[in-house]
């Protein structure tokens, strides 16, 4: 059992990821290089928050073009779960895994505060411990995370149930106040908030327990393939 | 560029010649005021600097202060006025960017931020809402790229500062002791620039912040890439572990040529150096230019010839540049050259050291008439007294400021910003807090019992989280020192925080000069800045929420200290009063006696009584927490004061502490027994902060009014004027 995290330059909260990853949940963690290529026996994939390339151009776009995408799309397409966090949102945005856009949040400012999350789709491998509608205590820490599509494809991701997480307040502006979403196989799930900062009590001031279930639901998807 | 007279007489009798060009530029900047502290200088030695957990070791940028199980906690704290004022955004930004390289330069990861930011009156000013605003988001931009969480500060307006800004960074870094860089060098090792290019930002930057702010001069402006400076700090974290690193500095104030001298000088070595292989943004930049620069995102890095290679395969995977640029030399010269031709020659004593001065100082004329207290009228609504100070930008919730600030990354934020101090996990099981405070109204009124204020209410604050301090930076802000009654309000702010540090036994670690803080209108108030670190060794206090017929709990006496207080200034628009004095016998038996309180673990919370006096924070915590209190004034620990001084006197080595009511007896048992000053002045409940006095009311005010009035007003003022 090993997951990967994926380091880009200017990635920040990669060893934050690894922490939560090998400390507390005591899965066998590797860095990985965005120049590297990736081994076959990954079972995971993990793209931590930051500001990959200074977050020039737009938050991710360069990133999008690293040579480790097109490993990890391959993956992606073989159903591994693959968990892209903020910055990694925003990089799987980009590399046109998950659908729609990351705008700048409408307060046009930075945001760093707890809020809560509502699960909207518990069958993926990063939500199937949650229960529906379930609520998580969670900080967003973006300058651009207000989520934005098309009517069009924001009927598809409904029909499809592609809205993994919501805000439960309105938070930034985005869509539906939508927080993450997957791809129509639900393998690969991207959402602005991090759940790195929120499993352990000593950081999380509200309770800890519901973000890390999403952590042990990917414990959980792991064991069933293997 | 410039020497004054006697300088260039005395570098012309010390080298035996007229100095060249180039030597002449890297002289003038090492000299500045802001790289060589020469009219500060003499007088800091009288700080005490050693204790047992400190770590000394030469050419430091940062202080290193030793944790417990071979870990290391670095601290520096510094400011970068003049280009905030001019530049807010790139200003405050690069600001945060030399600081974090200080403490990259010890070999520690950087973990924490803090800012102290002051602006004019952003009431009437929108001038100052424009600077504030972009300095804000400045430091923001660059601490959030970074992935260093800001996790407190303060900010503060005041007139003296219209036209200009104070900011003020101080960086934590954290690391293992075994890792540190020992800062040696020898004959033959390399000497290698790390980073961004140099271009011609920031040209005579350190000579610009030497002087009094009369012209927008832009170029001395540096420019922002935190990007790089990140990639610089994985690079060089990863090149330490490798042992690449024999000493390393960071390249500042005066650009290379401060590195280099600074460097040789405390390494007791030569340096020679080719600008020709130095990697610039532009192609025909001349050496004097070169040698000045102060482009960001800079290291200089002495390596042994052996370990080049590796270092130059980290820099190559994190694609920054790296270029050797010298050798290290056995004979105590800084060389210039420019290819074969040789540029400069110097002794480095004589660059590092620039010959010190003793300026005269003089009581200022003013001080007499600010010390008597102004005459008041006594108000007839303490409840709408009371509303506008919790929406006085002063006073006002600085959320606004903090929720730009990634305050998490990182994952060690246990106690976040919006508290009295925020405390960080540490990787030893022990938790650090840390809190930076500043007072210019007292300091002005009273340059060394402000001072010593700022360094108690600092204590204090880490105090309330469980936290015992072990150390502290100053930052020394004042205006030109060669007018003598400003260099008195200098010397009078060191005194006083000597004594404080001596009394209670706290070693600064680290600090800062900073003079020429002048305005079109004159100079600033004496705004000495002070940050104080401290260490829980099992549990820190985490707030917990107030609830129905909790009491509360006051320790230390309220005294008739109204002066620079911000019920004066902001109320009645009046300058001048008695500034609140400390009593180290009792301000030591206070925070004894909080502490153990915390240990016992038989507080709800425990809130510093600062700003705005005893009313703000008793509001605060209601606001806080929803909830509404009674407090009886007659029950405060106090002479007989009139009722605006018992509410808004700022008073130090007070706190508030929240208890239950079942554990009233055993909070009562500590405090008598401690022998402090203390009372049961009221108890929480209901939905009004009610003001008795004598069972008569004094304030009758909705918490849900006040609340919303404390969380919104700031970020309404700076929206929508």
């Amino acid at each position: 059992m090993k997951v990967g995290v994926v380091v880009f330059p200017g990635s920040n909260c990669d060893r934050d990821m690894y922490h939560v990853l090998s400390d507390v949940f005591k899965i066998d963690t590797q860095f990985f290089w965005h120049e590297k290529k990736l081994p076959k026996n990954l079972d995971a994939l993990i793209l931590p928050g930051g500001f990959s390339y200074g977050d020039r151009l737009r938050a991710g776009a360069i990133a999008a073009h690293s040579p480790v995408i097109s490993d990890i799309k391959k993956f992606a397409s073989h159903g591994m779960p693959i968990l892209g966090v903020c910055n990694g949102f925003q990089i799987l945005v980009e590399a046109e895994l998950l659908p729609g856009v990351l705008l700048k949040n409408n307060s046009l400012n930075f945001m760093c505060k707890w809020t809560n999350l509502i699960v909207e789709n518990n069958k993926t491998p990063f939500t199937n411990k949650l229960k529906m509608h379930q609520k998580i205590p969670i900080p967003i820490a973006n300058g651009e995370g207000r989520y934005y599509a098309d009517e069009k494809t924001i009927n598809l991701l409904k029909k499809n149930h592609q809205i993994v997480f919501r805000y439960a307040e309105v938070v930034n502006g985005s869509t539906l106040r939508i927080a993450g979403i997957c791809n129509k196989e639900g393998n690969v799930v991207g959402m602005m908030p991090h759940p790195e900062r929120a499993t352990e009590p000593e950081i999380n001031p509200i309770d800890s327990k519901p973000a890390s279930l999403i952590f042990e639901s990917l414990l959980n998807a792991i064991g069933v393939t293997q | 560029m410039s020497l004054a007279k006697q300088e260039s007489i005395y570098l012309e009798k010390k080298i035996g010649r007229k100095p060249t060009s180039t030597e002449f530029q890297i002289v003038a900047a090492e000299w500045s005021e802001h790289c060589s502290y020469k009219s500060s200088k003499k007088h800091l030695k009288m700080l005490p600097m050693s204790g047992s957990n400190v770590i000394s070791e030469k050419g430091y940028d940062s202080g290193v202060l030793d944790v417990g199980e071979n870990y290391v906690v670095t601290v520096h704290i510094e400011s970068h006025n003049h280009p905030s004022a001019v530049e807010p955004f790139g200003g405050a930004a690069t600001g945060v960017g030399g600081v974090i390289r200080d403490i990259l330069s010890s070999g520690t990861r950087p973990i924490a931020i803090l800012d102290g930011l002051r602006f004019g009156d952003i009431e009437k000013d929108p001038h100052a809402r424009w600077l504030f605003k972009n300095a804000v988001s400045g430091i923001a931009d660059y601490g959030n790229c970074l992935g260093i969480p800001t996790i407190g500060g303060e900010v503060e307006f005041d007139n003296c500062y219209a036209n200009y800004a104070l900011v003020d960074v101080a960086a934590i870094g954290f690391g293992k002791k075994d890792k540190l860089i020992k800062n040696r060098a020898i004959k033959g090792d390399l000497v290698v620039l790390i980073g961004g290019p140099t271009g011609r930002d920031g040209i005579g930057g350190s000579q610009f912040a030497s002087d009094s702010l009369e012209s927008e001069n832009r170029s001395a402006v540096q420019i922002p890439d935190p990007f790089i400076e990140k990639l610089i700090i994985e690079a060089i974290l990863e090149a330490r572990d490798q042992k690449c690193i024999k000493a390393m500095k960071d390249l500042g104030g005066g650009g290379l040529s401060c590195a280099v001298s600074e460097t040789a000088d405390s390494l007791g070595v030569g340096i020679e150096l080719d600008v020709n292989q130095i990697h610039t943004r532009e192609s025909n930049m001349k050496p004097d230019e070169i040698m000045v620069s102060e482009s960001q995102e800079r290291m200089l890095i002495i390596t042994d010839k052996k370990k080049l290679n590796t270092l130059k395969t980290i820099c190559k995977k994190f694609r920054i540049q790296c270029s050797v640029i010298g050798k290290v030399k056995p004979d105590s010269l800084m060389q210039v050259k420019k290819g074969a031709k040789i540029l400069a020659t110097l002794p480095t004593t004589i660059v590092a050291n620039a010959p010190l001065l003793d300026r005269p100082s003089a009581i200022p004329k003013y001080l007499n008439k600010l010390q008597k207290e102004p005459f008041l009228k006594t108000p007839t609504n303490f409840s709408n007294i009371l509303l506008k100070m919790i929406s006085s930008p002063n006073i006002a919730n600085k959320r606004w400021v903090y929720s730009q600030y990634d305050h998490e990354v990182g994952i060690r934020t246990v106690i976040k910003p919006g508290n009295d101090a925020s405390v960080l996990r540490l990787d030893n099981g022990k938790f650090l807090a840390a809190k930076i405070d500043g007072n210019p109204k007292h300091c002005y009124i009273d340059p060394r019992q402000g001072a010593i204020g700022c360094f108690e209410e600092a204590c204090r604050n880490v105090v309330c989280t469980g936290a015992t301090p072990i150390g502290m930076v100053d930052h020394l802000q004042f205006g030109n020192p060669e007018d003598p009654e400003i260099f008195w309000t200098f010397l009078e702010s060191l005194k006083g925080i000597t004594d404080f540090a001596k009394s209670f036994k706290i070693p600064c670690v680290g600090g800062k000069v900073s003079f020429y803080n002048e305005t079109p209108k004159g100079p600033i108030k004496p705004t000495p800045l002070i940050g104080i670190l401290g260490i829980i060794e099992k549990q820190p206090l985490r707030p917990r929420a107030i609830s129905n017929d909790d009491v509360l709990v006051i320790v230390g006496q309220t005294k008739n200290e109204l002066g620079g207080s911000e019920y004066i200034e902001y109320i009645h628009g009046l300058i001048g009063g008695k500034c609140p004095e400390v009593d180290f016998k009792a301000s030591k038996q206070n925070m004894e006696t909080i502490l153990e309180v915390i240990r016992k673990d038989i507080a709800k919370c425990v809130h510093d009584c600062s700003k705005g006096g005893l009313a703000i924070a008793v509001s605060e915590l209601c606001m806080i927490n929803n909830i509404g209190c009674k407090i009886s004034l007659e029950k405060i620990p106090s002479e007989k004061l009139q009722t605006d001084r018992l509410l808004f006197s700022e008073s130090h080595s007070r706190y508030l502490i929240v208890v239950e009511k079942k554990n009233l007896k055993k909070i009562r048992n500590i405090l008598s027994k401690k022998n402090v000053e203390y009372n049961v002045i009221g108890n929480f409940g209901g939905s009004k902060i009610i003001i008795e006095r004598n069972s008569k009311k004094i304030a009758n005010l909705r918490v849900d009014k006040a609340r919303l009035k404390w969380m919104n007003s700031l970020e309404e003022l700076v929206l929508h004027g």
